[in-house]
């Protein structure tokens, strides 16, 4: 009985041991079930579709390309707008269609962006382009996000992923000198009294929630970023990096540190032996032995910083183009925190958000697995 | 350069940003407080908000619905991430199956806050709409990697031999487990859990979508309504509405609130670390 | 000549006393060996000879130990030139994660020198020197890691020897090997004696009479007996000696 009942809890136990992975089987079940719709819905306008002329040998016109060919920045079409007003001047509403049909056969050129109660079907000399879907190839190559756009909304996540990119890199490259100098002067030079204030200081920044960071950034940091650089505003890249940067040194700092605490006193000694200086053993055994644990550190901080989200929303400008230092950028998290309240439940742009969140969920989860394979090979390297 | 000329300076460079680091956060710290405390009265954080875009009144919903998912949060995530520590450390503890869920509680954990509210927005908010229990649930398994790896941590501070005299005595490994190793384990693991309090009452992207609500006029009667949360008032008080500048004195408030909040809960846990360091002699 | 001269030295670890008025001279070119039961100091009095024990938080130390006539615990004592000038030998090999190659040119690297056919010639040198040049010849470029206990043994003596020391400490040197590494060790120790000072740290009582000149016998951070090995070992003037040489307690 006893057995029966020790067997069961162990069971219990095992249960929640596998949680974890339950966990992030079901997000990735539910990222890509609500995000995985996107590349079947139509590209145009939900309640709108496409037409052409017949003798228009065109099947499928990519999101970007309507939009150009509606901004006229294509040669040789003629883009038209469905509108109701105009034509309800001269015609019944249920003559709508058939006009619609006779302007449609009547222009070769013709891309016709027309409502689906309108829509001229089964009518000689128009093609409805009804296979016209959000593509891929768009969708990660193109350059433009504009998820509101009409006839077709832009779902282009380049300047997403490049903005998330370069906010996160420069913040890296700020926190990493200064992040690698501290975690050095915690494992080698602070003793006593100097240790026990700075690491409940490191814990205590590591403990500030983001969103107090992004006011901070806000109201203190956008300022001095427009008058240092002279710029219009001070919502920039460069503004989110710095605060980033600074939000990635806890991670960075403890788990070099732990890395350099790790070398074994005997390599230390070996090397003073020989009449170096602390200097000289520091930068010439301890960082190379511990090399891996500290490129770990600043892959984990380089995750850190891509995942964060408030921060960015609040400091960075939110400007979807493509990205440069001194300027708005919007990334991959703050795109979905600003929008997904605004996107109609399950759709389009919706779906869109969700792939973005895959998107985001793919690069971490690479970030992360390349953090444990480097900071593995601590244990059994030579050269 | 002499080699040792260049060590003093190595040394006084990294003494230089030791220190900077600690002026950072002084200055964050310094600036929220210096702000907040002008703002913070009795009325500030016992009553409701009034007035056009908030302007008025105080932050006592945002409050209570902060402890309100602190508290939901804890109860999704302490039982499972215990005993998936346990599991891990004292069933399977060096076997490959142990490597493997270690590797997948970090992976858990390198996920980014927003990830776990568009999670949470997909599966909790279509269950029971955006309200505390899908906000508590999004929180909780957002700490839970953060509750295994402590409470690892502390059942990984427990010798051995401890265990061995234990079962030396007769006892079967749950009675181990239940008499000799969470007992003395216990200080660390309540730190852990403390920490991992700490992290969840600051986040925001998590909630923006599962729970939490702009303005509500009562307060949540069921853990089913929606809730204000001090993150989220912060951010909206900073970033929208009209006046800024009037809604920036809120905000300055709030933030010394939600920062007061998680320093307490971080110096309790380093309280207890220490107190019972001491106790057990420290490592 | 004494090259080591330590006067009445005292030293703590905290509370604890674990050198107590030691006195003795070490002479150039000879092979002295320390021996004793484990916590008598022997390793304590070793490291206090290049100021390792500096390393360690809260110790003291009184007296007065010269080495080269010079106080090497004066106020402006360079440690870094004194480390340069007695090398160690540790208990285990700890070769550092480079190449064979950097690792015995490290010293010379730390102490600034740069030339590059000066550097070739002195790891050549050294290698030969500790008898491991026949054996890594071909692949100075590998990882230290590459070779065997005995030969990174052998690769961390020639790492010391590099910087020429005067005096070479070695702090049970072959504990960690087998019986035939231990054997060349003892017959490297043997051919360095002409050129170096060795201080040698045992717990090995046979290893100690075969290789050293001088044995000192220490117990409970004392130093009961300091004498010719061979004296020592066939009639040593204390009877603690005796007892722990024929192994009544240890």
């Amino acid at each position: 009985m006893r057995r029966a009942i020790e067997r069961g809890i162990e069971m219990i136990f095992a249960a929640s041991g596998m949680v974890t992975t339950v966990v992030i089987l079901l997000i990735v079940a539910f990222l890509f079930k609500e995000g995985f719709g996107l590349f079947k819905s139509p590209a145009v306008e939900k309640g709108y579709a496409l037409c052409v002329n017949a003798d228009n040998p065109v099947e499928f016109i990519s999101a970007a390309d309507i939009k150009k060919i509606f901004n006229e920045e294509i040669e040789g079409w003629v883009p038209y707008r469905f509108d109701g007003d105009e034509l309800s001047e001269k015609y019944e509403e249920e003559q709508f269609a058939g006009r619609l049909g006779e302007i449609i056969a009547e222009t070769p050129k013709i891309l016709a962006f027309i409502p689906e109660e309108y829509l001229p079907r089964n009518v000689k000399g128009v093609k409805i382009l009804s296979g016209n879907t959000v593509i891929p190839k768009d969708f990660f190559l193109g350059k433009e996000w504009i998820p509101t756009a009409t006839p077709a909304p832009q779902f282009g996540v380049l300047p997403l992923i490049l903005g998330t990119l370069l906010v996160s890199l420069v913040a890296i490259f700020i926190a990493t000198p200064l992040g690698i100098g501290v975690a050095i002067y915690l494992s080698e030079l602070a003793q006593g009294r100097v240790r026990d204030i700075l690491k409940p200081a490191i814990e205590l920044l590591a403990g500030i929630p983001s969103v107090v960071y992004g006011f901070f950034g806000l109201v203190v940091l956008v300022p001095i970023v427009q008058r240092t650089f002279n710029l219009s505003v001070g919502e920039t890249a460069f503004t989110g990096s710095i605060i980033l940067a600074i939000m990635a040194l806890p991670t960075i700092i403890t788990v070099a540190e732990d890395a350099m605490r790790s070398t074994p006193r005997a390599m230390r000694e070996a090397s003073l032996a020989l009449g170096a200086t602390h200097w000289q053993t520091i930068y010439k055994v301890v960082i190379p032995y511990s090399i891996s644990g500290i490129s770990a550190a600043i892959v984990l901080g380089i995750g850190r910083a891509i995942g964060e989200t408030m921060v960015v929303l609040m400091v960075t400008g939110n400007a979807a183009k493509m990205p440069s230092l001194f300027d708005a950028v919007r990334t991959i998290p703050a795109t979905i925190a600003a929008e997904l309240g605004e996107a109609p439940f399950g759709g389009v742009h919706y779906q869109a958000l969700f792939v973005l969140g895959c998107v985001l969920f793919v690069i971490t989860l690479f970030i992360s697995i390349t953090a444990e394979l480097i900071s593995k090979r601590q244990h059994n390297k030579g050269l | 350069m002499d080699k040792r000329t260049s060590q003093k300076i190595a040394f006084w460079i990294f003494r230089l940003l030791g220190w900077f680091v600690v002026g950072v956060l002084l200055w964050i710290l310094g600036f929220i407080v210096y702000n907040g405390i002008g703002v913070i009265s009795f009325e500030f954080i016992f009553s409701k908000p009034t007035g056009v875009g908030m302007l008025k009144g105080g932050i006592f919903p945002a409050i209570i619905g902060t402890f309100c998912l602190i508290i939901g949060s804890m109860i999704v995530a302490f039982p499972l991430g215990v005993m998936s520590a346990i599991y891990t450390n004292e069933y399977v503890r060096d076997g490959k199956f142990s490597k493997f869920i270690r590797m997948m509680t970090n992976n858990l954990g390198s996920i980014p806050s927003i990830v776990f509210g568009l999670f949470g927005m997909a599966l909790f908010v279509s269950l029971w709409g955006r309200s505390i229990i899908a906000g508590a649930f999004t929180l909780g398994l957002l700490a839970l990697p953060l509750v295994i790896r402590t409470t690892e941590e502390a059942l990984r501070t427990v010798p051995d031999s401890l265990r061995i005299g234990s079962y030396a005595l007769g006892a079967t490994k749950l009675q181990t487990i239940r008499r000799v190793v969470l007992p003395s384990a216990f200080p660390n693991i309540v730190t852990g859990l403390i920490l991992s309090i700490g992290r969840v009452s600051g986040e925001t992207a998590p909630i923006l979508f599962t729970v939490a609500a702009y303005f509500l006029a009562e307060l949540p009667s069921s853990i089913f309504d929606q809730a204000m949360a001090l993150p989220y008032h912060l951010y909206v008080m900073s970033t929208s509405g009209k006046n800024l500048v009037a809604g920036r004195e809120v905000a300055y408030g709030t933030a010394l609130v939600l920062i007061t909040i998680v320093l307490m809960i971080n110096f309790t846990a380093s309280f207890i670390r220490r107190h019972f360091a001491k106790k057990h002699g420290g490592h | 000549m004494n090259i080591i001269e330590a006067q009445d030295i005292n030293f703590y670890y905290g509370d604890f006393h674990a050198l107590k008025n030691v006195s003795l001279n070490v002479a150039k070119n000879s092979v002295t060996a320390f021996i004793g039961p484990s916590g008598c100091g022997k390793s304590t009095f070793l490291r206090l000879l290049n100021r390792m024990n500096d390393l360690i938080p809260d110790t003291k130390l009184t007296g007065k130990c010269l080495i080269n006539q010079e106080d090497i615990y004066a106020k402006k004592a360079d440690v870094d030139a004194l480390r340069k000038k007695v090398g160690m030998v540790f208990q285990k090999p700890n070769p550092f994660p480079k190449s064979i190659f950097e690792n015995v040119a490290y010293g010379l690297r730390v102490n600034g020198i740069k030339g590059k056919d000066f550097i070739q010639n002195r790891v050549e040198e050294s290698l030969k020197g500790a008898a491991l040049w026949e054996e890594v010849k071909d692949k100075l470029g590998r990882s230290a890691y590459d070779l065997s206990g005995g030969q990174q043994q052998r690769l961390c003596i020639a790492r010391a020897l590099a910087i020429k020391p005067d005096i070479l400490l070695m702090d049970e040197p072959a504990s960690a090997l087998d019986p035939i590494s231990t054997s060349k060790i003892e017959d490297l120790i043997y051919t360095l004696k002409t050129e170096y000072t060795i201080v040698i740290v045992t717990h090995n009582m046979q290893q100690a009479a075969r290789v050293s000149d001088t044995t000192g016998f220490f117990m409970l951070g004392e130093l009961i007996e300091f004498s010719d090995t061979k004296k020592m070992f066939l009639n040593p003037d204390k009877e603690q000696t005796q007892n722990y040489i024929t192994g009544r307690f240890g």
